[in-house]
């Protein structure tokens, strides 16, 4: 909607403005008995899977396991935003989505940074003992 | 649309809107407490990102391996998974103003709250009884953190929760309660969300390790 629409609409005295608030965004908002269930469905074989594998040690490579563990939980993220969060493209005017985006990023330069930098101070100033013993 | 357009609709040539914006009380609630949420995502990621630091130092103490039962964590996170779900029931019978129906799934919601702090607490005591408590290494000091910040959360939003049931109590479903039950809705989800980070990599890493 352009301003000029707008303005014709507020001097009209009309509610057009209605879209930007209420009803119509919250309602894009709720679930279904249906979109809850298929969320709590996966979830639920979501969280069972790796719980088992960690127990059973069904993978005898550790590595393995920790690594379908962790997609695991990528996937069940995703799932908990669409079908409990409720995200979407569309939800006020695409605002949560670009914060999410905006989170997402900010959260993976400061765990991988973090994490990074960390381990290769490590690596690094861990052996420290060890370099008296160098010729 | 040109200037020329609006001038041909009335004698007077209007340039801007002369009132004020007129936006309905709480339209933007929704947006906002997203945004809050986000800005508690970031204190969570620099949490897991200690413990992602801190988690192997030891100090020949115990490790995971010592202290974490799966199967209370498993329990543990069922708890949390019903009580979401139960808030999503929640939230549909609001949608149908069925007030008391709203009130018993809030309820239960609450009791699978305090299950999940119940097992959380006698996990922390039975470790703090063995002697590891947050001072004695830089890995439980950060599981400490971590954990202990999620189960803070959950705690106020249990209170939270009693408060709007009083509220919903007194009040009804009003516009307002309505949308103070959205907004907790959408903090309870996410902290099962968070809840999903902390059992993979504090608990299921933690035993791989």
């Amino acid at each position: 909607m352009t301003t000029e629409a707008r303005t014709l609409e507020a001097n009209a005295g009309g509610h057009g403005h209605d879209d930007h608030g209420g009803a119509a965004h919250h309602g894009a908002a709720h679930g279904s008995l249906k979109s809850y269930l298929i969320g709590f469905g996966l979830s639920v074989v979501l969280t069972a899977v790796p719980f088992w594998l960690v127990m059973t040690g069904a993978i005898a490579d550790k590595a393995v396991t920790a690594l379908i563990v962790l997609v695991l939980a990528a996937v069940q993220i995703v799932v908990h935003m669409i079908y409990f969060l409720h995200m979407n493209t569309r939800s006020e005017n695409g605002w949560t989505m670009m914060a999410m985006i905006f989170t997402v990023i900010m959260v993976v330069i400061a765990l991988t940074g973090s994490l990074w930098v960390m381990h290769h101070l490590n690596v690094n100033m861990m052996p420290i003992h060890d370099m008296s013993q160098m010729p | 649309m040109t200037v020329a357009t609006v001038s041909t609709q009335s004698s007077e040539p209007v340039f801007h809107v002369l009132d004020e914006h007129a936006h309905p009380e709480g339209a933007s609630t929704m947006l906002g407490f997203w945004i809050y949420l986000m800005s508690d995502c970031l204190i969570f990621a620099m949490l897991f990102a200690t413990y992602g630091v801190l988690g192997g130092n030891y100090a020949a103490g115990p490790a995971p391996k010592d202290l974490f039962d799966l199967k209370l964590v498993a329990l543990n996170t069922t708890m949390l998974l019903l009580s979401s779900i139960t808030y999503g029931f929640a939230m549909l019978t609001m949608e149908k103003s069925r007030i008391d129906a709203t009130q018993a799934w809030l309820a239960i919601t609450g009791l699978f709250g305090l299950a999940f702090l119940g097992i959380e607490l006698t996990e922390f005591a039975h470790m703090i009884h063995e002697g590891a408590t947050p001072q004695r290494s830089a890995f439980l000091s950060s599981f400490f953190t971590l954990v202990g910040t999620h189960g803070l959360h959950v705690t106020f939003g249990l209170v939270w929760l009693v408060t709007l049931m009083v509220q919903t109590a007194r009040f009804g479903l009003t516009e307002a309660n309505r949308r103070r039950l959205m907004c907790l809705s959408m903090f309870w989800h996410f902290l099962d969300v968070v809840w999903i980070g902390v059992f993979t990599f504090v608990y299921l890493l933690g035993m791989l390790r």
